[in-house]
């Protein structure tokens, strides 16, 4: 077993206090009130007067996860047309107007969901509710193919400038193809390929949005400086004649992922330096594992002292950069470790001392103190995310739709607070010890630079 | 993310409304029509700024703020990379980063160790002129939070290990900056406008040279030089009582030794040229990385409202000019903006994107399109929409704990007045039609632009060529001729 043989005995007993003081820290419960209109629209009301300002963050239960194969980031590419003007919102009045009344906005899409936000003056809420019911009620009239080109230009240029004009851009899209089987729904990005967004249609536009954009399929968070009567009557007028759509089916279930052995793979890339990507199935969001996992890829790479990060880039120094995640969704997750070797250090000197710090874990479990390490840290994030009235509606909404219950917060952070050492232990037994992908991004034309079975990599 | 706010003097919308009228009326008979009027917004009221001076120079800045149980700690010293000595730039950079790196009594592993434990972010870094030591923490443990925040401000070892570990990882840092079309044009940019003559045409991470060649002991007498009491402001905000957080700060910080710190001299800038389009190749790039723009003007300029009022106009919003044109009219790009960087010397004024590399040369012929349109006129719409999203977003710069600090920052840096945030909003009501049409025409020009573009050569250089928008140079990474 790895300790900390840095720490002396007197720092240990403060931090031990100390922890206890984190812990009285309790995460405060988000009070809302939580209705459904006779369309199916769910509403979470949620007051803060703090400060004079209200945000507004709708959540549509749809994402790339939901897409045809042939159309992938057909999801996303629907985000960025739905700020393309409705029947009474001429194109390019949605920003214009809300600017001018102090307000932002975006949207956001992932595999399970797409959202859109605003944050404006508390005054400003009937402009964003006068907007928002119009593109969920009335938003075809005005939909046509110079719209949908447009976006999709634009759409091609974010993808652009976050995965192919970026250094391992494309190690994502990569892995998700290794992992997962052709019909599983998380196995393309949420950014699609560029063949499927020229390959999207008006039609297709059309038909997403009856399937997809009704008001029985979304939920209305609304956060800040507001009186909830008026809220509510606000939230009637404007979103109550929307008619509900069609009942929606979505997958609650996806194909099984079966990885028999270990699978390399090597992409090139306009890089200085190769990257090594591990990649493992792991488990969905909320899973009985899911914050175990959390806390070992906290403590694997996610900090100065984790055990990659200590060894490989602290004290060795053969590495630029380590980093760990579990990505739990709503359906299934992953679990992944990258590492940037230094220039002149070969991929497989590197992959031993990855393999071996998580045997280590494997046979020797960790500490007491890294395992508090990580839940305090993972306790600090629980607050933080509720110094704003926009991450209180992001939570709300979150929970809401993943636990069916905005009232969650304080229920996801006792799952931090319940994982044990030995259960951080099991965890890296089980998962990490499975089949996974390797994945080596190399410098053009180096391929025999990528890790093999055999180890490989010069 | 922000919003907004307030004063009945701004004469906006006013009308009444929606309040309680509408909302009695039924279900179906609202008009969709039209946006719905809006009411007065909502006046914020500032927290007050509590100000105290220990008696060794240092100043706090305290805003009580009781929402959560949270407190952030900004120790910002007055100097940063205009600190750097002659011949050696990144050494203020550096200098912050090694604070983390070990204390007489702490190590480096021993710091991180005690930062998640307390689950807290403690931070350290450099900008042009200042450089900041920062804490975000939970107040449940605010006692040893700040133990260790002031040991990393105070009693810094620079040891020779941590340092050469840095460097190593600086140098890689900078090598793999030739990966990315965007980091190079930041480099790029300030140092083709500047020259390497003025400190804002240096790289403030360094470069491979001056990585290589400095020592512990450039750190340390930078940090004696620089990090002094009399140099610095504390600016605390969260869940604090001001007197007993200063009885803190006193116990931590009050034997902090004050020092006399040296005054940096920026020499003239360049005069400016006439406009060159500057190309620094990055094969295969699928985009273009543009910086356009010129030196603009100091902190301290009498033009700062109207500036922003007008560059909120030109590309400092998403409904501004440059983005409207570029992504929402022709999608050439993600997104388009602008924007003046103020400093205690005239900082760059940059106009920049990320563009189709297909499109380099259409898109340039709009960004000068745009960089000419504005001097012609601006609708007295555009004036007020511009004026209504820098007032009435506002409060939401207020929002958090980090969002106040962040918002005292400029305050303590410039020494902008304390009611600096009060008189805000009148301040951007005073700018007129007339205002903003004088500054977009004395500070942007045309015919004297900087126009550095990082994209695949082979493929924009023709097109760049024939929009005869102004000579081209090719320079390499990091701005240098290519011999």
């Amino acid at each position: 077993m790895k300790k900390r043989p840095s720490l002396v005995a007197g720092c240990y007993l403060v931090a031990l206090i100390l922890t206890g003081a984190l812990r009285a820290q309790t995460i405060p419960r988000i009070q809302f009130e939580k209705y459904t209109l006779p369309n199916g629209l769910e509403v979470i009301l949620h007051e803060d007067h703090s400060t004079p300002i209200i945000a507004v963050d709708t959540w549509y239960h749809v994402g790339s996860g939901d897409e045809q194969v042939g159309r992938t980031g057909f999801a996303h590419l629907f985000e960025h047309i739905m700020f393309m003007g409705s029947e009474h919102v001429p194109v390019g009045s949605f920003d214009r107007l809300l600017e001018a009344a102090g307000g932002d906005n975006n949207g956001s899409t992932t595999e399970d969901r797409t959202n859109y936000y605003e944050t404006l003056p508390s005054n400003a809420l009937p402009l964003a509710l006068w907007l928002d019911s119009d593109r969920m009620g009335f938003l075809l009239p005005t939909m046509d193919l110079a719209k949908v080109n447009l976006q999709r230009d634009v759409v091609k240029n974010e993808r652009r400038q976050r995965v192919d004009n970026v250094p391992y851009g494309r190690a994502d899209e990569t892995i998700l193809a290794a992992l997962y089987p052709k019909a599983h729904p998380y196995s393309w990005p949420v950014i699609g390929s560029m063949t499927d967004l020229s390959a999207a249609s008006l039609a297709d536009v059309q038909n997403f949005f009856r399937t997809y954009y009704a008001p029985n399929n979304a939920t209305l968070t609304i956060a800040g400086d507001f009186d909830p009567a008026a809220a509510k009557k606000l939230v009637a007028e404007y979103f109550g004649s929307i008619p509900r759509g069609p009942a929606i089916q979505r997958r609650t279930t996806v194909p099984p992922v079966v990885i028999p052995r270990d699978t390399f793979l090597v992409l090139e890339d306009r890089v200085q330096l190769p990257r090594l990507y591990y990649t493992w199935h792991s488990v969905k969001d909320f899973a009985k594992d899911d914050a175990a996992l959390d806390i070992l890829a906290q403590i694997l790479a996610n900090d100065k002292n984790s055990r990659l990060y200590k060894h490989l880039v602290y004290e060795l120094q053969v590495a630029q950069d380590v980093g760990a995640v579990q990505d739990g969704s709503r359906l299934d997750g992953k679990f992944q470790i990258d590492v940037t070797p230094k220039p002149g250090q070969k991929v497989s000197d590197i992959d031993r001392l990855v393999e071996t710090e998580i045997k280590n874990v494997i046979d020797n479990g960790i500490t007491s103190r890294e395992l508090q390490r990580a839940q305090n840290s993972f306790k600090a994030r629980f607050l933080n995310r509720l110094a704003s009235v926009l991450g209180k509606a992001d939570r709300l909404n979150y929970y809401n739709y993943i636990v069916g219950n905005p009232d969650y917060v304080q229920q996801d952070a006792a799952r931090y607070d319940r994982v044990t050492a030995a259960d951080v232990q099991r965890v890296a037994r089980t998962y990490l010890g499975r089949p996974k992908i390797v994945l080596t991004v190399v410098p053009e034309g180096k391929r025999d630079m990528m890790l093999t079975a055999s180890g490989g990599g010069r | 993310m922000n919003p907004v706010r307030l004063l009945g003097a701004l004469g906006v919308a006013s009308a009444l409304l929606t309040g309680s009228a509408s909302i009695a009326t039924a279900q179906n008979s609202i008009d969709r029509t039209k946006p719905p009027e809006l009411g007065p917004p909502p006046t914020l009221s500032l927290p007050p700024i509590v100000t105290r001076q220990l008696a060794n120079g240092l100043k706090l800045m305290i805003v009580e703020q009781h929402e959560l149980p949270l407190a952030d700690f900004v120790l910002l010293a007055g100097s940063g990379s205009t600190s750097d000595p002659a011949g050696k730039p990144g050494v203020a950079n550096l200098t912050a980063a090694m604070l983390r790196e070990g204390t007489t009594t702490r190590k480096s592993l021993e710091i991180a160790d005690q930062a998640a434990f307390l689950g807290v972010n403690l931070s350290s870094g450099s900008s042009w002129e200042s450089s900041t030591v920062s804490l975000h923490t939970p107040t449940a443990q605010l006692d040893s939070a700040l133990a260790l925040f002031a040991d990393v401000a105070l009693h810094p070892s620079f040891a020779t290990g941590e340092f050469e570990r840095l460097r190593k990882n600086r140098l890689t840092d900078l090598l793999q900056i030739r990966d990315q079309g965007p980091a190079i044009a930041n480099l790029a940019f300030p140092a083709i406008l500047y020259g390497s003559g003025h400190p804002y045409g240096l790289p403030s991470i360094g470069t491979e040279a001056s990585v290589k060649s400095l020592t512990t002991s450039d750190l340390q007498a930078y940090y004696q030089s620089n990090y002094r009491p009399n140099n610095s402001t504390l600016i605390i905000v969260g869940d604090v009582k001001p007197d007993q957080i200063e009885q803190k700060i006193n116990a931590l910080f009050g034997g902090w030794q004050r020092g006399e710190v040296p005054q940096v001299t920026y020499g003239e800038p360049p005069k400016p040229a006439a406009t060159t389009i500057y190309i620094i190749d990055k094969p295969a790039a699928a985009q273009s990385s543009f910086r356009i723009g010129s030196i603009g003007v100091p902190r301290s300029t009498k033009d700062y409202f109207a500036l922003s009022v007008m560059n909120t106009i030109l590309g400092g919003s998403f409904s501004s000019r440059l983005n409207q044109n570029l992504r929402e009219t022709r999608g050439y790009t993600y997104g388009a903006g602008s924007r003046f960087d103020m400093r205690r010397a005239a900082g760059p004024f940059t106009a920049s994107a990320e563009i189709v590399a297909a499109k380099t040369d259409s898109a340039l012929l709009e960004f000068m399109k745009e960089l000419s349109g504005i001097r012609q006129s601006i609708s007295p719409a555009e004036l007020s929409r511009a004026k209504r999203y820098l007032q009435l977003q506002l409060p939401g710069d207020f929002e958090t704990t980090q969002q106040i600090a962040g918002a005292l920052v400029p305050v303590a840096l410039y020494g902008l007045p304390l009611d600096y945030y009060n008189n805000y909003v009148q301040n951007i009501e005073a700018v007129t039609l007339a205002d903003v049409n004088r500054v977009a025409q004395q500070y942007i020009n045309p015919a004297a632009l900087a126009i550095v573009i990082v994209g695949d050569r082979k493929t924009i250089e023709p097109g760049l060529k024939s929009t005869n928008i102004g000579p081209i140079i090719v320079r390499d990474i990091s701005g240098e001729v290519i011999q």
